[in-house]
C-alpha cells in the first residue's frame, strides 16, 4: 500500500494550513499563491526550495545595532527566529526547529552560542536529507558532545549519556524491548574516543577523535559483535528492526496531533528504508496526507506562533523582547527543558495564554492606530474585515467570527457622546487585531 | 561617581546582572568569583497558578506541584498566622543620617557638608541626642504612637565591609560565607509545610535569599496584578469590552485541539477575573482603605497588594521585599539618601494605617534593615563610605517601641572609624523567633544561645 494522498479541494484554508504546519505561516497573499500550485505543487515547492534567501528589513538590536548572535544574551534567538521570520525556505527552517527538538540540546549544558549555532547550522543543512548522514554529523558535534558528555566518555571510565539517549530518543525509543542496560554500556563503550580541550578565553576548544582514548575492544550490541566504534554505533542504531517506526512516528507527530494510522505507518516505513534513510520522501508524504488537511487543528510552538505573527505582519527583527516573551511562552530557542525536547502536549496554560497575548500585542505595537487621528467606519463587518485583512485573511471559524463582530456592535453601541463615535472605531480595531491574534483559532493552525 | 570604590562597583554590576536576569525570568544568576554564594541560588524554579486564589507565582523548591493548591487552601483554613515582613535597604543606610547627633560637635566635624540641622528633623523621644532624618517623620509619627522599635546601632562583632558578604550574614542570619539557606527559610523548613508556597514569599521577581529553604517550597511573585491583559491603543469601555469577549472566545469547541487552546483562553480568563480586585486598573488600588504614594515606583503598590492579600486571608508567615532607593551614597548623599527614606518611609506608614483600617495590624510585624552603615566621617565627595553598625526598625502595633541597645554615639567609633554596634542582628532574629513566631531560636540561628534577647513585643 502507498502512503494515502489527500484528494479534496486544496484552496487558500488548505494551503494556509500547510504554510503553518509546514513553517511559520503565510505572508501576505503566500497562501493564495500557494494554493494556485495545487497540492503536488505546493509539496514540491516547500520540499525543493532552492537557495535560500531572506525578504523583509534586517534585523536589529533595541538599539539599532547588528545582532551579536554569538556574544550578546539573547541574540542567538533572535538570529533564529529573524530565519524563521524572513526565509524563502520555511520547511527547512521548520525543519532545524524539529531537529532542535528531536536532538534538543540546551546551552544551559553547552556554553558558548558558537557551538549552538554551529548545531543550528547543521541541522539546517542536513534538514531534509539522510537520516544516517544526520545522526553521524549530530554524534560528534561539540554541543552535542558537551550536552550528553560525549567528550567525558573515556575507555577507563565509560559515560554512558550519549549512548543511552541516542537510542532511547534519538532512534528506537523507549519501552519498546529495543535494546537492553548492556547494549547501553556497550554503545558507551563503541562511542569512547572524543576529547576537547579548554580555552580561559574560549571555553571548550579542538573538539577531535583521539584513537588513544577509544576502547579498542569488542563490544556486543544488539546481538551483534564487533570492534564497534562511534559510526557503527551510528550505523547499528540506524539499521536497527525498530528504528523505521520510531522514526516515522515521531516526525509524524511533528506535523499531525493524532497518531498515524496503521497502514499509513506501514507505508511511510517502507518508504523510508527503501530510500535509504532520506528523509525528504517521508516529509513529503505527510504533507501530502488527508490527516493534515481534514484532521483537528494543531496548537502552534510559541516559536511558529512568534515567527508566524512577525511574517504576517511583513516585520522583521527589531526588539529584544521576542527572547524574554518566547521564554514567558514556554519556549526559548537552544533552551529546550532537557534533552527529550518540548513537551508538545503542554504549551498553553494560564501563564503562557499571558505570555502569547503579550506577543501579539508586542506584534501589533507599532502599527497601533492613534485614535485621535485614525478616521475609520463605524460599521461593525468593515472593522471586522479590516482585522481580518491586518493579519492576512486567516481562516476564521464562524464562531469566532460572530463574536469579534458581537464585541465591534457592543463596543459601538457605547459610543454615546461624540468624542467616542470618533475615537471608539480606531480603539475597536486595535482590540480587534489584539483579540484575533489571540484567538483559539490563530493559537492553532 | 567621584570616588573609586572596588565593593561598588561589584555592587553596582551585581546589581544590574541580577535585574536582567529577572527581567529576563530567569532566576537568581550565578555570582561571581570572589563573592559568597547567595542564599537559595540552587533551588529550581517552576511557575505555578493557584487557581483558588489566583495568583501566577514562581515556586521555588521541592514539592509536587500538583499539591500546592490544597496545601494553600487548607493553610489558608487554618487559624490566622503572625507575619513578618523583611524589607531590605540595599547599599548600606547612613544610620547618622536615620537617626542624627544633630547638636554633637563631633559629629558636626566629621561631617562638614553632610550634616544634617537639628531644627530640620524631630527629636527622638528614647534619647535626647538623636533626631529623626526629615524625610522619616512618618516613622517618627508612628514611633510616637509606640509602634516603632529602634536599633540604633545594629551589627556584629568583625564586621564586613564588602555589601555581598554583610547582606549575605544579614540574609543567612550567621556570619557564615558558607550557609545556603536564609534564616526565614530555615524557620520554615522548621515550622513550615511541604505544599503551602505562600508561607515564604518574596515580593520580587526572584527569590529573596532570606527566604531560601531547603526543604519546604516558597515564592515569589512580583505584584498580584501583573496578571492583565491590556492591548496597545484600548482602554475604557472599549478595553471592557475587548476582555469581556475572551470568555465567549474560550467556549467550547468540537475540534480537539482548537478547544484545547478555547480551554486556555477560557482558563486564562476566569483567572484574571479571579485577579481583577488585585489588579492596579481597577480604580482604588487593591480596595485599599488609605491612599499610598503616588510615585513612579513599585514599592508603595507591592506593600498595598501585600496588605490585600493578608486580607484575603492569603496564608502568609514570611515576605520578604526590597526597598526604593539607592542607599550606597559614595557621593550625592542628602539627595539620594532623602529620595530614599521619603518613598520608604511613606509607604511603610500607608501600609501600617492599611493594616490598622483593615484590623489587621496586631497580625503583621515589619523588619527593616541594611546591610550596614556609613563611615562617621564623610568622604570630601558629598557621601560617606561604608561602615559597620547600622539602623534597623520593628514596625508594627505589637512592637514594644523601646530602643534594642543604645545609640554609642560618635566619640568611640571603631579602629576604622565606623559605628561600633551595640546589637547583633543575629539576637534581634532569635528574639523575634522566640517572641513573633513562637519557635526555638537554637534550631534557626546557629549559636542563637550566645545573642542577647530583648523584649520585642508588648
Amino acid at each position: 500500500m502507498a502512503v494515502p494522498v489527500y484528494r479534496g479541494r486544496f484552496g487558500k484554508p488548505q494551503a494556509e494550513r500547510l504554510l503553518w504546519r509546514a513553517g511559520f505561516g503565510p505572508r501576505k497573499g503566500e497562501a493564495e499563491k500557494l494554493a494556485k500550485l495545487g497540492l503536488e505543487g505546493a509539496v514540491h515547492k516547500l520540499t525543493n526550495p532552492g537557495r535560500e534567501r531572506f525578504h523583509g528589513p534586517r534585523p536589529h538590536d533595541d538599539n539599532g545595532h547588528r545582532l551579536a548572535p554569538n556574544d550578546a544574551w539573547g541574540h542567538d534567538q533572535l538570529w533564529w527566529l529573524d530565519r524563521m521570520v524572513r526565509t524563502n525556505r520555511p520547511l527547512v527552517e521548520r525543519m532545524t526547529l524539529v531537529w532542535h527538538d528531536w536532538f534538543a540540546t540546551s546551552r544551559d549544558g553547552v556554553g558558548p552560542a558558537r557551538l549552538m549555532l554551529r548545531q543550528n547550522n547543521l541541522f539546517r543543512a542536513h534538514a531534509l536529507g539522510s537520516f544516517s548522514t544526520l545522526l553521524m554529523e549530530v554524534t560528534k558535534d561539540p554541543a552535542m558532545l558537551l550536552w550528553l558528555s560525549g567528550t567525558d566518555n573515556t575507555k577507563d571510565s565509560p559515560n554512558e549519556n550519549y549512548g543511552r539517549e541516542v537510542m532511547e530518543l534519538f532512534t528506537i525509543g523507549a519501552d519498546r524491548h529495543g535494546y537492553t542496560e548492556r547494549d547501553v554500556r556497550e554503545q558507551a563503550r563503541a562511542l569512547t574516543g572524543w576529547r576537547n580541550s579548554w580555552d580561559d578565553n574560549l571555553g571548550p576548544v579542538r573538539f577531535r577523535y583521539d584513537p588513544s582514548r577509544h576502547d579498542t575492544g569488542v563490544k556486543t550490541i544488539f546481538g551483534k559483535r564487533g570492534r564497534f566504534d562511534w559510526k557503527d554505533s551510528c550505523r547499528l542504531c540506524v539499521h536497527h528492526r525498530l528504528h523505521p517506526s520510531f522514526f516515522v512516528t515521531k516526525m509524524w507527530s511533528y506535523f499531525i496531533p493524532t497518531p498515524p494510522p496503521a497502514g499509513t505507518k506501514r507505508a511511510l516505513q517502507r518508504l523510508y528504508v527503501e530510500h535509504g534513510y532520506q528523509m525528504k520522501p517521508v516529509v513529503a508524504a505527510i504533507l501530502r496526507h488527508p490527516a493534515l488537511y481534514t484532521g483537528p487543528r494543531m496548537v502552534k510552538s510559541p516559536a511558529v506562533y512568534t515567527a508566524g505573527l512577525l511574517r504576517a505582519l511583513g516585520r522583521g527583527i527589531d526588539t529584544e523582547a521576542w527572547t524574554w516573551l518566547m521564554q514567558l511562552a514556554g519556549q526559548a530557542l537552544f533552551y529546550p527543558p532537557n534533552v527529550s525536547g518540548w513537551d508538545d502536549s503542554r504549551w498553553l496554560d494560564t501563564a503562557t495564554y499571558r505570555a502569547r497575548w503579550a506577543i501579539a500585542s508586542y506584534a501589533i505595537r507599532p502599527k497601533v492606530l492613534d485614535s485621535d487621528k485614525a478616521k475609520l467606519p463605524d460599521d461593525a463587518l468593515k472593522l471586522v474585515h479590516r482585522a481580518e485583512s491586518f493579519w492576512g485573511n486567516p481562516a476564521l471559524t464562524g464562531h469566532t467570527h460572530a463574536q469579534l463582530t458581537r464585541f465591534v456592535k457592543n463596543a459601538l453601541r457605547d459610543a454615546d457622546d461624540h468624542w467616542k463615535k470618533r475615537a471608539y472605531p480606531a480603539m475597536i480595531e486595535n482590540a480587534l487585531r489584539q483579540l484575533l491574534a489571540a484567538s483559539p483559532d490563530l493559537q492553532t493552525s | 561617581m567621584a570616588r573609586s570604590c572596588h565593593h561598588c562597583d561589584e555592587f553596582s554590576r551585581a546589581a544590574l546582572v541580577r535585574r536582567s536576569a529577572a527581567e529576563a525570568g530567569r532566576g537568581l544568576p550565578a555570582i561571581e568569583t570572589g563573592m559568597p554564594l547567595p542564599a537559595g541560588t540552587g533551588l529550581d524554579r517552576r511557575t505555578f497558578v493557584t487557581r483558588s486564589f489566583g495568583l501566577a507565582l514562581s515556586v521555588y523548591g521541592l514539592g509536587k506541584l500538583g499539591l500546592f493548591e490544597e496545601g494553600i487552601a487548607r493553610a489558608a483554613s487554618g487559624p490566622a498566622q503572625p507575619v513578618l515582613v523583611s524589607v531590605f535597604l540595599p547599599g548600606g543606610t547612613d544610620s547618622l543620617s536615620v537617626l542624627y547627633p544633630g547638636l554633637d560637635s563631633t559629629y558636626r566635624r566629621l561631617r562638614p557638608q553632610l550634616k544634617l540641622d537639628p531644627a530640620a528633623g524631630q527629636a527622638f523621644s528614647e534619647d535626647n541626642r538623636l533626631f529623626w532624618h526629615p524625610k522619616l517623620s512618618p516613622l517618627a509619627t508612628l514611633h510616637g504612637e509606640g509602634k516603632v522599635t529602634v536599633a540604633p546601632a545594629v551589627g556584629y562583632t568583625h564586621p564586613d565591609q564588602s555589601h555581598f558578604t554583610s547582606r549575605h550574614f544579614w540574609e543567612v542570619g550567621a556570619t557564615d560565607p558558607g550557609l545556603m539557606s536564609g534564616w526565614m527559610g530555615r524557620y520554615l523548613d522548621r515550622s513550615g509545610n511541604m505544599d503551602n508556597p505562600l508561607q515564604g514569599l518574596s515580593l520580587d521577581y526572584q527569590l529573596q535569599p532570606s527566604l531560601a529553604s531547603a526543604k519546604v517550597p516558597v515564592a515569589s511573585l512580583a505584584a498580584p496584578d501583573e496578571y492583565t491583559f491590556d492591548a496597545p491603543g484600548v482602554w475604557g469601555q472599549v478595553e471592557d469590552r475587548m476582555l469581556e469577549t475572551l470568555a465567549p472566545l474560550g467556549a467550547r469547541r468540537s475540534d480537539r485541539f482548537l478547544n484545547q487552546a478555547a480551554g486556555a483562553t477560557a482558563a486564562s480568563d476566569r483567572l484574571r477575573r479571579q485577579l481583577a480586585p488585585f489588579a492596579q486598573n481597577s480604580g482604588n488600588g487593591y480596595g485599599s482603605p488609605v491612599a499610598y504614594p503616588d510615585v513612579d515606583d513599585s514599592f508603595p503598590h507591592q506593600l498595598a497588594g501585600l496588605a490585600a492579600m493578608i486580607a484575603a486571608g492569603l496564608p502568609l508567615r514570611c515576605v520578604a521585599i526590597t526597598a526604593p532607593g539607592e542607599y550606597d551614597t559614595h557621593d550625592d548623599q542628602p539627595q539620594a539618601l532623602a529620595d530614599g527614606l521619603d518613598v520608604t518611609a511613606r509607604s511603610l506608614y500607608s501600609f501600617q494605617r492599611d493594616l490598622e483600617a483593615r484590623g489587621l495590624a496586631d497580625r503583621v510585624l515589619v523588619l527593616v534593615w541594611s546591610e550596614f552603615g556609613r563611615r562617621a566621617e564623610e568622604n570630601g565627595s558629598s557621601g560617606t563610605d561604608h561602615g559597620a553598625a547600622g539602623t534597623a526598625f520593628l514596625i508594627g502595633t505589637r512592637a514594644k517601641g523601646q530602643m534594642i541597645g543604645e545609640f554609642p554615639g560618635v566619640d568611640n567609633l571603631d579602629d576604622d572609624g565606623n559605628l561600633k554596634a551595640t546589637s547583633d542582628f543575629r539576637g534581634i532574629y532569635s528574639s523575634l523567633l522566640e517572641q513573633w513566631l513562637s519557635t526555638d531560636a537554637a534550631a534557626v540561628i546557629p549559636g542563637a544561645g550566645s545573642f542577647a534577647r530583648t523584649p520585642l513585643l508588648k
